[in-house]
């Protein structure tokens, strides 16, 4: 076993480089709030890690146009403390804030979490519902890809060697637009979803939806974007004849596993159930 | 392979220390640098007893790699009182009978020190949920949670 090497460059071309040329396993650096527990357990054995956390691009958050570019590697307790960004997707940066303890919210970030490519992953519905988008970059330069299209399954994503994600961007929102995200665990606090849901929705002047996405967590092998759950509410006024569709076609796109954590049946009819409630907070959200 | 060279601050003073990659800042703290104040538990994250600051930030030391703490400022257990004299949380554990086997204490100390830099007077469910990532498998939490309460209280009072 060759021993391991770690890299922390400071430009995105060079973190391509490293990673495109290592010869072995290279992994990617961020708050490490899995890789270590991965290294630690033999469950990976990289020869390179390399930190991406000395890339500004990486770290910081800008907003232009009403466009925010969250850095892939920002630590999720900075986005919990940025007012704007918070005030603007409270969805995405609550769902972020539910993984895990103070101390890993010290380290954890949005680009860790997406790539860990976990299914019940809580910022990965929360960021499908808002519309984001990640800028990848890797040898042959930099792409764009919904958030939806990175995780393949259980620890699988569709970045190809050499990639890594850059930033992840959410879209200008318009007007009375709300999202949210809700889980179901069994206890409060520090624990894996068993079904997570979020929801982002637009309504015009008159209460009528007008554009939706809802995001289905921890109920197949990644996260799924349900577009007969949003067409449930699209058209309405999101009363309780469209909360019923909605639920019924959240369950229909459920294919969840049984584990210890939750059968089959009980996330299906969770997932229905969570999917109205996050549909109530977003409304209210994008009412108010 | 050569060690990796690392010059870091750890509690206000200058650093340096030689650690392998795969070593995290933890075993670098308690192997290398006789810094065994911050404590192994789960060295997965789950339990806290590993926790300091790194640039001002609670953190998992069981989570953060060793060679990571090039050019940070680290605090941990070690500096937390004053010379002689404790630190009041330190005090107030003390008095209240806060701990038994200790082993949760410097990380529960840590966390609870940076929530009342943050936010000076939490409510108890303030205090619940910001040392959620802090186990304690003997005394129960709530001599800990009424200790970080009275601290805040006192100082409010002061």
């Amino acid at each position: 076993m060759s021993a391991l090497q770690y890299k922390a460059p400071t430009s995105v071309d060079e973190a391509a480089a490293l990673l495109a040329g290592a010869s072995g396993e290279a992994r990617v650096l961020a708050g490490g709030t899995d890789l270590l527990v991965q290294l630690r357990a033999a469950m990976i054995a990289p020869e390179l890690i390399v930190d991406v956390k000395h890339i500004p691009e990486l770290t910081s958050v800008s907003v232009e146009d009403g466009v925010y570019s969250i850095g892939a590697a920002a630590a999720s307790a900075e986005l919990h403390e940025n007012a704007d960004l918070f005030a603007m997707w409270p969805g995405v940066i609550e769902a972020m804030d539910l993984v895990g303890s103070t101390q890993i919210q010290g380290r954890a970030s949005l680009g860790g979490n997406l790539c860990n490519a976990s299914p019940a992953a809580d910022s990965v519905p929360a960021m499908i519902a808002a519309s984001a988008v990640c800028v990848i970059a890797g040898p042959n330069g930099t792409r764009e890809v919904p958030v939806e299209d990175v995780a393949t399954g259980p620890g699988q994503t569709s970045l190809a060697k050499g990639e890594f994600v850059v930033t992840i961007r959410l879209p200008k929102k318009a007007p009375r637009t709300g999202d949210a995200y809700l889980r179901f665990i069994p206890r409060t606090e520090m624990d894996i979803a068993v079904v997570g849901v979020g929801v982002c929705l637009t309504l015009d002047e008159g209460g009528v939806c007008t554009a939706a996405r809802v995001s289905l967590g921890a109920v197949a092998a990644r996260a799924l974007l349900v577009k007969d759950a949003a067409d449930a509410l699209i058209g309405t006024k999101c009363d309780d004849a469209a909360m019923a569709n909605l639920d019924a076609a959240a369950q229909a796109a459920c294919s969840p596993i049984n584990d210890k954590r939750g059968t089959i049946e009980f996330r299906t009819k969770v997932a229905g159930v969570l999917a109205r409630r996050a549909t109530a907070i977003a409304l209210e959200r994008a009412r108010s | 392979m050569a060690k990796n060279h690392v010059t870091t601050t750890i509690n206000g003073e200058p650093v340096e220390f030689l650690c392998e990659t795969q070593q995290t800042l933890l075993d670098v703290l308690r192997d290398e640098l006789q810094l065994t104040g911050s404590k192994e538990g789960c060295a997965s994250g789950d339990c806290g007893a590993c926790s300091v600051m790194v640039d001002d930030r609670l953190v998992c030391s069981c989570l953060v790699m060793g060679v990571e703490a090039e050019g940070s400022s680290i605090e941990t257990i070690e500096g937390m009182a004053d010379g002689e004299n404790l630190h009041p949380l330190q005090q107030k554990f003390l008095e209240n009978a806060a701990l038994q086997c200790g082993i949760c204490t410097p990380g529960f100390l840590i966390a609870a020190k940076s929530l009342l830099e943050k936010n000076p007077d939490p409510t108890e469910t303030e205090v619940r949920y910001w040392l959620a990532g802090n186990l304690c498998r003997c005394t129960g939490y709530d001599k800990i949670i009424r200790s970080v309460l009275e601290v805040a209280a006192e100082a409010k009072g002061a």
